[in-house]
């Protein structure tokens, strides 16, 4: 499968996609916020709605797009006084009803956006790649930079809070840092699918982890392995990439379920 | 002696009209121990989050070290340990990776740990005698040992005041006794300015300097052996009409 050139693209953005999402994912699941990253990507098909419509990048107006929606939902949720899953479900009905009526208007429910929708690995380009290596690399050095911070916030925040961390500012830089990574997934899992890449090797590692570090990093490793095997699988067996690499996901949680309850924990 | 605290005028209210809190007038120096007692809804939790600058008083002024306590800069770290302190999130969060967030400070938020951290970390578990377990996932230790972690998060900051709220609810009364040690021996060798919130004295009374009685004002302030007889159960504490 390496002869080919979009089977190399695709197993790089793969790659990146595998190891970023959940690490971005880890602090939505300790924060209780697993369902943010569908929310986020439900705001990301307007905004790839909207690029067929005005006939420019979808991946840059679904990361505009992406961006704007986690930031409002983090805004809602603490300043809206709507509690958290309301905060989410106004933003997630908005975007997809967005995203409805844009694509009527672009005259688009064709295959175009179901690539978006499912994930396509036969339409990776070199510039798609560029732009996707970009943008994770900005995303892991803000969360190697930022680790620290969102950690203290997770395990005690009240006491960050006293501590004077600018606790509203932190958030919105993880919604953002969701909305980055939501975007740039979208060609390779699907909009549909892309949150649970962040969620179910986050959720895999906690059976098995020993320490918050070790829960993070065993969580990047799952989401590469299981990028990697599900594209290779879907290669082969001609299925949806998305939906490969999430089952693959899926498989893993089950096998560390059963570890951990071996392990009686 | 400085002001670690200065509460002039405070009122407060959750809603208009309502009083939870009226005219507080309370003086806090740097290297008091100082134990804040009243009964239940008599307002000492929030008068704990007003000088921590967590809420913002309807009337009056607060200040921390000099400065308006909801605009707190930072300056001289602050702990705080919170009613039945449980670590959030799902992962196995060790002892060592709490009380390391205490290390995490308004002007260091961006970037790695470094070896000081990781020295004042390990000097933190050492002193709350929880070296043995420093690696082990929080949830595995007992609630007094989760305890005592978030006391050492609190000191890995190097305090210049430390708040407790009710830090005796749901622990057995042996980590009540070794807490308010602990609190001594804090006191007396490093000379943080301890604000211990309670309904009950508990342990402490033998220890703290100073004892503040509240319901929606300050009744009683002065030195433990002064107090009345009755109101060394703080749920006799009555207004002074």
């Amino acid at each position: 499968m390496f002869e080919s050139e979009f089977m190399r693209l695709a197993l790089a953005a793969g790659a990146i996609v595998g190891v970023l999402a959940p690490a971005v994912g880890f602090f939505l699941v300790q924060r209780r916020q697993s369902l943010v990253g569908d929310g986020i990507g439900h705001v990301a098909f307007a905004g790839v709605a909207a690029g067929i419509l005005l006939d420019v990048s979808p991946i840059l107006t679904a990361l505009v797009a992406a961006v704007l929606g986690g930031v409002a939902i983090e805004l809602l949720r603490s300043r809206g006084g709507a509690a958290g899953d309301q905060a989410l479900a106004i933003v997630f009905y908005t975007g997809i009803a967005l995203g409805v009526v844009l694509v009527a208007e672009a005259g688009a429910l064709n295959v175009d956006l179901f690539q978006y929708l499912f994930g396509s690995i036969l339409t990776i380009t070199r510039s798609d790649l560029v732009l996707i290596a970009v943008l994770g690399a900005v995303g892991v050095a803000m969360i190697v930079l930022l680790y620290r911070a969102f950690a203290a916030v997770i395990i005690d925040e009240e006491g960050a809070r006293v501590a004077g961390l600018p606790i509203g500012a932190l958030n919105v830089a993880l919604a953002a840092l969701a909305a980055v990574t939501i975007a740039l997934s979208m060609r390779v899992v699907g909009i549909l699918l892309v949150a649970a890449l962040m969620v179910l090797p986050v959720s895999a590692a906690g059976r098995v982890a020993w320490s918050m570090r070790s829960t993070l990093v065993l969580s990047t490793g799952i989401g590469l392995a299981c990028a990697i095997a599900g594209l290779t699988v879907s290669y082969y067996a001609d299925l949806p990439p998305g939906g490969t690499i999430v089952l693959t996901a899926a498989g893993v949680y089950l096998v560390a379920l059963g570890m951990s309850a071996v392990r009686g924990r | 002696m400085s002001l670690a605290v200065l509460l002039a005028g405070v009122s407060f209210g959750y809603r208009p009209g309502q009083r939870v809190l009226e005219d507080v007038n309370l003086r806090l120096g740097e290297g008091e121990f100082v134990a804040v007692a009243g009964p239940n809804g008599g307002g000492k939790t929030t008068l704990m989050r007003i000088l921590l600058g967590l809420e913002r008083p309807t009337a009056g002024t607060a200040l921390l070290f000099g400065e308006p306590a909801h605009r707190y800069s930072g300056g001289r770290p602050l702990g705080y340990l919170a009613q039945r302190s449980v670590v959030g999130g799902d992962a196995p969060t060790t002892v060592r990776e709490v009380v390391a967030a205490g290390r995490v400070m308004p002007r260091r938020i961006v970037g790695r740990r470094t070896p000081d951290d990781g020295q004042l970390v390990a000097d933190a578990i050492e002193r709350v005698g929880l070296a043995a377990v420093a690696d082990a996932p929080l949830r595995t230790l007992s609630g007094g040992m989760q305890q005592r972690a978030f006391i050492a998060k609190a000191l890995a900051a190097r305090p210049a005041l430390l708040v407790l709220d009710e830090p005796t609810t749901g622990v057995d009364a042996e980590s009540q006794e070794s807490l308010a040690e602990l609190l001594a021996d804090l006191h007396g060798e490093l000379g943080v300015t301890i604000v211990y919130v309670s309904h009950e004295f508990g342990a402490v009374e033998h220890h703290v300097q100073r004892i503040v009685l509240v319901r929606r004002t300050i009744v009683f302030d002065g030195a433990p052996h002064d107090l009345p007889g009755m109101w060394h159960d703080p749920g006799h504490v009555h207004v002074r009409e």
